[in-house]
């Protein structure tokens, strides 16, 4: 469904991405681990079109894409819940939503896409009509990851879920994921959180500066005496 | 894009305390100046209060107008954190684009003719004004800011006053110094008494029209689709984009709206002013910038705060400060200086912080 290939990606002179190689299948939750600065964000934005590769190709469903501007890329059906959340925080928690779902014209459809996310996290049902600002740091992970659904993507990019929550809502949140894809939605999941992460994810790739150190199945790379020294925690 | 944008305030010049209290104490004498005069000059002339109140309404009709070009400014400000000193200009050749629609009705015959037909005419007029600065303006973003975008923002900044520059001197060598006369249909001249106060029908017309067009902005801004996309598109590009808005479009589309805004303004500052001519828009641009600024700019409701209050600042000062009419524009920019050193993110901006839960 998704083929990097080779790709370079650079912040003017640094050279970020190192020639990273990765595929998604249809139907995968894969998994993307690495320590702060190996490229895993950079990897993500190269893919969603905010940044772009200087050498090497991205496939989706086929169809190049690395060439294209971000927005058209959210078009064919790639979403993005990035680094920090990024929420509006001057928009209200439905304005969020509803530019979540910006490329669809499909009004009724779009009320049960909200639906939808409303049942899979009912804090943001109690907080429509507040500003995005407002929110908690975990109800804004929520919102971030309920408005990238909003787009009913068929690939969804997921940075950092669990960064900066308490464990219960760590745990919460991966439950919602493992729903969300098998409700038919093909992951890219970057994580620090390397245990989780691996733990429901199909197949991972372990990244350190900028080139892709490990591949395999989630149980594989989680078993790897590699990962569970830099990881783990031994 | 109810508030100032995020990293612009947040970067604060810091000044030596000392040259703080230097300024500081300069801005309160100026203060105390205007509290001297206004209790010297302006209370002991002993005005009626009708007198004060026709000078209220001229203040808010022109109010209005500078609210129309102020909001411009502060979308364009509240999107790409520049200042479009070439509006002033794009209101211009609205109002020269009204003047000619103006000529073309006069000669059809219509502003001449029943009510409704006048009334279709000058609607026709704003509207071709609008077109004119629409055009002016979707240019100027495409040829003058669009391809430095990402550039330091001085840059853009001094690529805008070059086309405030091309755009006065064009119009300029194309019609000339002389100014182009605003011919009043028969039926707008005049007005009428309420309370002891004249309101002149063409003022009235000019508030009416400006109050619904904010009306409409706001409207747009906060319950269409693009208008979310243009607050989103002012909080966070990047975001936008992951949200599938192109954000050039969106952009755009903020010209756009600001234009139109600036030439309805133009016309009516056509009539309003009686002329038209090469740099009629420098002053009054200035003036809205001000307004925006003393409003907070990238703040819409400060913008159109900012506007009324300073013009009924301006309307109403010459008399309260006993300063002849033709130096009225000082005020207009002894407001901002005051603005500038007492509270600089303006009266509804927010003392805005980078942080984010
Ligand atoms: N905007 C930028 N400008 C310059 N260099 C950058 C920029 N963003 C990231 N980098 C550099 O690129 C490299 C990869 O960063 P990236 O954010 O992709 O790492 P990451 O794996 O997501 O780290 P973390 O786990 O901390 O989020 C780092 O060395 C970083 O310093
Ligand atoms: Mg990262």
């Amino acid at each position: 469904m998704l083929v990097l290939d080779q790709i370079h990606t650079y912040y003017d002179r640094i050279h970020a991405l190192k020639g990273v190689s990765l595929t998604v299948d249809k139907g995968e939750i894969v998994t993307l681990i690495g320590s702060n600065g190996a490229g895993k964000t950079t990897t993500l934005r190269t893919i969603s079109g905010l940044l772009h590769p200087r050498m090497g190709s991205i496939y989706f469903e086929g169809q190049p894409i690395d060439h294209l501007p971000a927005h058209e890329i959210t078009r064919l059906g790639i979403s993005q819940s990035p680094e920090g959340r990024k929420i509006f925080a001057r928009l209200t928690v439905r304005e969020n939503l509803e530019l979540g779902a910006f490329t669809r014209t499909d009004r009724a459809a779009i009320r049960e896409d909200m639906e939808r996310v409303m049942e899979l996290f009912p804090r943001l049902r109690e907080r429509l009509n507040q500003r995005g600002g407002t929110l908690s740091g975990g109800e804004q992970q929520m919102l971030a990851i309920g408005r990238a659904l909003m787009s009913r993507p068929r690939l969804l990019l997921l940075d950092e879920p669990s960064m900066g929550l308490a464990p219960l809502l760590v745990d919460q949140i991966f439950r919602i994921i493992r729903n969300i894809n098998e409700q038919g939605t093909t992951i890219l999941l970057v994580e620090q959180n390397a245990h989780v992460a691996l733990s429901i994810a199909h197949r991972a790739y372990v990244m350190e500066t900028g080139v892709i150190v490990l591949e395999g199945p989630a149980a594989q790379v989680l078993a790897s005496p590699q990962v569970r020294e830099a990881y783990l925690g031994g | 894009m109810a508030v100032t944008t995020y990293s612009s305030t947040s970067v604060r010049f810091r000044q030596k305390t000392t040259t703080r209290w230097l300024v500081r104490g300069l801005g309160v004498l100026i203060l105390a100046l205007v509290a001297w005069r206004v209790v010297t000059v302006g209370l002991a002339e002993g005005y009626p209060a009708t007198f004060w109140m026709s000078q209220l309404i001229n203040g808010l009709v022109l109010g209005g107008v500078y609210a129309l070009v102020a909001l411009g400014y502060t979308l364009v400000y509240g999107i790409l954190l520049m200042i479009n000193f070439a509006h002033g200009d794009v209101m211009m050749i609205g109002g020269f684009t009204g003047f000619f629609a103006l000529q073309f009705f006069m000669a059809l015959g219509w502003l001449q003719g029943p009510a409704a037909l006048v009334a279709l005419a000058l609607i026709l007029i704003v509207a071709a004004g609008m077109f004119g600065s629409v055009l002016t303006g979707v240019t100027l973003e495409r040829v003058a800011y669009r391809p430095l975008r990402g550039a330091p923002r001085l840059v853009p900044l001094i690529s805008a006053i070059g086309a405030s520059l091309f755009l006065q001197y064009s119009v300029l060598l194309i019609f000339g110094v002389s100014p182009r006369v605003y011919q009043k249909p028969a039926l707008i001249e005049g007005g009428f008494r309420a309370g002891g106060v004249f309101v002149p029908y063409t003022g009235l017309i000019i508030f009416v029209t400006s109050l619904f067009l904010m009306l409409m902005l706001y409207l747009i801004v906060q319950r269409t689709k693009l208008g979310r996309a243009m607050r989103a598109v002012a909080e966070d590009k990047g975001t936008a984009a992951l949200m599938g808005i192109d954000v050039d479009r969106v952009i755009v589309f903020t010209f756009i709206l600001g234009s139109a805004l600036a030439g309805a303004a133009g016309v009516m500052l056509g009539f309003h002013n009686t002329v038209v001519k090469f740099n009629s828009g420098f002053i009054p641009g200035l003036k809205a910038f001000t307004a925006a600024v003393l409003g907070g700019i990238g703040n819409i409701p400060g913008a159109m705060v900012g506007a009324l209050l300073l013009g009924v600042i301006e309307a109403i000062g010459p008399s309260a400060l006993g300063i002849p009419t033709e130096y009225k524009d000082i005020i207009a920019f002894t407001v901002l200086v005051l603005i500038l050193i007492f509270r600089p993110s303006g009266l509804l901006g927010e003392v805005v912080s980078e942080k984010r839960a």
